[in-house]
């Protein structure tokens, strides 16, 4: 943690302090219906979301509640069949078309025929960036996850938690405001995610990102968020919205003070009536 | 010497052949090797050889010199064995009797045991394995072409059957002009110019198909159809079409080759997964971004298949293809007619260059296969 508490990164955090506050997100009545085989399935049904700048928000809920659907739907993966949907107030598409984002996948998927620094350059490479431009940032956000030294490694040289911070070096690299997650830390060890959450938060306290951050752990999600919506399932919809009053600044320690306990209650309160609902 | 360190009762591979070794050359010692009454006796050397064969393979069941200098004797005595072997069988061709079988036999087994030791040698330096590893394939060939030899020489094989090695040998250092003439006209004009179309406009196809999505069903049935076309039936067409010179044997490769490219770089360009594209999309990246950058090295395991099951196909329909029509020259047209004229050590001699021309040229792609799919699980292991 001292080594992302030491990279220094301030231009990029005054630039942020000195904007008003302002809508990322903007989610109207949203729904989704996949149709299959067996008929249409409504993965996402009347959803309405605010994010606002800055916000560290998380969705959290059972497998199939359209947790990951609603994250590919702001990032222009999934469209929508009915409602609205803006991001930095244009369309998911213009947003994605603008580079607006960096979205951390389940696994790494870093190209094994790429060392650590050529994937974390593949986006920059796509952008046109200059050779300078591209050396700058890699050694940058190499530094920012921790990995510097690792540059020439090729990703099945290098643990599934270091794989994990190297994919998100890569999506910091396009150096967006709003970052999407997706369980990124689902498949590493409870030791390894608690090192990556704080990493996480000090990266997300020092940028001033907007995080939008999908997970089944109620621990993770009321440690690292500000806002949680509780999801549930058939139809995807919005049980519970959140808003964490624990102060911005944490660490791990705080998961034993009666606020964070009281926190996590509410959250597991929602998931479970969420549940019952279809009982 | 021998110490009472271990005392098992082994019967392991190395012990039967020990043991056969030690019973043939006893059957070899006392009866006649040529004819009815020349023996083993009347070629000193020989005999004093078989004998050192015996006890050095012996030696392990009988516990003395249990090291790798036994086995370099071994190694050294069972060459001068065959080499021995050899020269006498060819002043007594067609004469063999038992004895002189029993005497290959005990040979043959013994390279077989020194092959059993080498592989059994550690606490060796990296080039020492390295060496090591390359010498056991070796020594299997060498093995294989001296029985070969014997066989042939000692049962008076007609060369017509089967000439020996050594006779194929003469015919190849004799014939390097006419060989040299026939590997370029078929292998250095039809074989390179044919695969190089082939699996080429077979890639660019592969593209195409991949772009236009209504291509894919409309010439992925007609690659097949070529494909299942009969070589044998297409060879003289093309003779008639592009004339005798090498361009019709090209075509015939053009035809082999760019089925098997197609199918593969079109399978190979499915390969990447749904994450990575999805990551792709939200880069924005555009068609020839993602083509270039994810999905052609994702499908190089899948073309360099092609390549190598090309670079033996090309060769063999280039061959088959001279059958129907060349000009004087080239390795189809040699061997055709030289069976004909009962030259069978020339069409063997053909064969060997065909053989040495396909391993290399295999080879060579393989090799590039590694340097480019290192990243491969197949391949990084």
């Amino acid at each position: 943690m001292t080594a992302l508490a030491s990279a220094k990164d301030t231009e990029m955090v005054v630039n942020k302090q000195s904007a008003s506050p302002n809508r990322v997100i903007d989610i109207e009545n949203l729904s989704l219906t996949f149709e299959t085989n067996d008929g249409p399935v409504n993965a996402l049904s009347d959803i309405d979301l605010k994010i606002e700048e800055g916000d560290f928000v998380s969705f959290i809920g059972p497998s199939g509640c359209g947790k990951t659907t609603l994250l590919r739907v702001i990032a222009d993966l999934e469209k929508p069949t009915a409602g609205s949907i803006s991001v930095n107030g244009v369309s998911p598409e213009q947003a994605r078309l603008n580079r607006a984002y960096g979205y951390v996948f389940q696994a790494a998927a870093l190209y094994p025929w790429r060392t650590i620094a050529k994937n974390v350059a593949l986006p920059l490479e796509i952008m046109g960036l200059s050779k300078a431009e591209q050396q700058q940032r890699i050694s940058r956000n190499m530094e920012l996850v921790n990995l510097t030294g690792f540059e020439k490694k090729y990703p099945w040289q290098l643990s599934g938690g270091m794989q994990q911070r190297a994919s998100i070096a890569r999506a910091l690299a396009v150096e967006p405001d709003l970052l999407l997650m997706d369980e990124p830390f689902g498949a590493l060890d409870e030791i390894v995610r608690d090192h990556l959450n704080e990493q996480l938060l000090q990266l997300w306290a020092k940028t001033n990102k907007t995080v939008v951050f999908v997970t089944h752990s109620i621990p993770e999600a009321v440690f690292l968020s500000t806002k949680i919506v509780v999801l549930c399932p058939r139809p995807g919809r919005i049980y519970d919205v959140i808003e964490s009053d624990l102060p911005r600044e944490r660490s791990l320690d705080i998961r034993e003070t009666p606020e964070f306990l009281k926190v996590a209650h509410r959250v597991r309160e929602g998931l479970k009536a969420g549940h019952s609902y279809e009982d | 010497m021998s110490t009472m360190t271990e005392k098992k009762s082994r019967l392991d591979m190395p012990a039967l052949l020990a043991w056969f070794i030690v019973a043939m050359v006893v059957v070899g010692l006392f009866s006649p090797i040529f004819g009815p009454d020349y023996g083993v006796m009347d070629v000193p050397r020989l005999a004093l050889c078989l004998v050192i064969l015996a006890i050095a393979g012996v030696r392990y069941e009988l516990g003395f010199m249990r090291n790798p200098l036994g086995d370099i004797i071994l190694g050294i005595v069972t060459a001068i064995a065959a080499w021995l072997l050899i020269a006498t069988s060819s002043q007594h061709a067609g004469q063999a009797t038992l004895g002189f079988w029993a005497l290959v036999a005990a040979t043959w087994a013994a390279s077989w045991l020194f092959v059993e030791r080498l592989a059994t040698w550690r606490h060796l330096s990296p080039l020492a394995t390295r060496l090591i590893n390359l010498a056991i394939p070796a020594l299997f060939g060498i093995t294989l072409l001296a029985l070969w030899q014997v066989i042939v020489t000692g049962a008076g094989i007609p060369k017509v059957l089967l000439p020996a090695p050594s006779e194929i040998w003469v015919r190849l250092t004799n014939s390097g002009p006419t060989l040299w003439a026939d590997f370029r006209q078929t292998f250095l004009k039809a074989v390179l110019a044919g695969y190089a179309i082939g699996c080429g406009s077979a890639f660019i196809t592969a593209i195409l198909v991949d772009r236009v999505p209504f291509l894919r069903r409309g010439l992925l049935p007609i690659g097949n159809l070529v494909s299942a076309l009969p070589i044998i039936g297409v060879a003289p067409i093309m003779v008639m079409w592009f004339g005798f010179d090498w361009p019709s044997k090209a075509a015939v490769v053009i035809i082999m080759t760019f089925f098997p490219m197609l199918v593969n770089t079109v399978s190979g360009l499915a390969a990447s997964d749904a994450m990575q594209r999805d990551l792709m999309r939200t880069y924005a990246s555009n068609y020839w971004q993602t083509l270039f950058k994810l999905r052609l090295p994702m499908a190089m395991p899948f073309i360099f298949n092609a390549l190598k099951i090309n670079s033996t196909l090309a060769l063999i329909g280039a061959i088959v293809a001279e059958f129907f029509g060349t000009p004087i020259v080239g390795m189809g047209f040699r061997i055709s007619t030289e069976v004909g004229r009962m030259n069978v050590d020339m069409v063997w001699a053909e064969i060997a260059v065909a053989a040495l021309a396909g391993s290399l040229f295999y080879g060579l792609v393989a090799l590039l296969e590694r340097a480019v799919t290192f990243w491969h699980p197949s391949v990084r292991g």
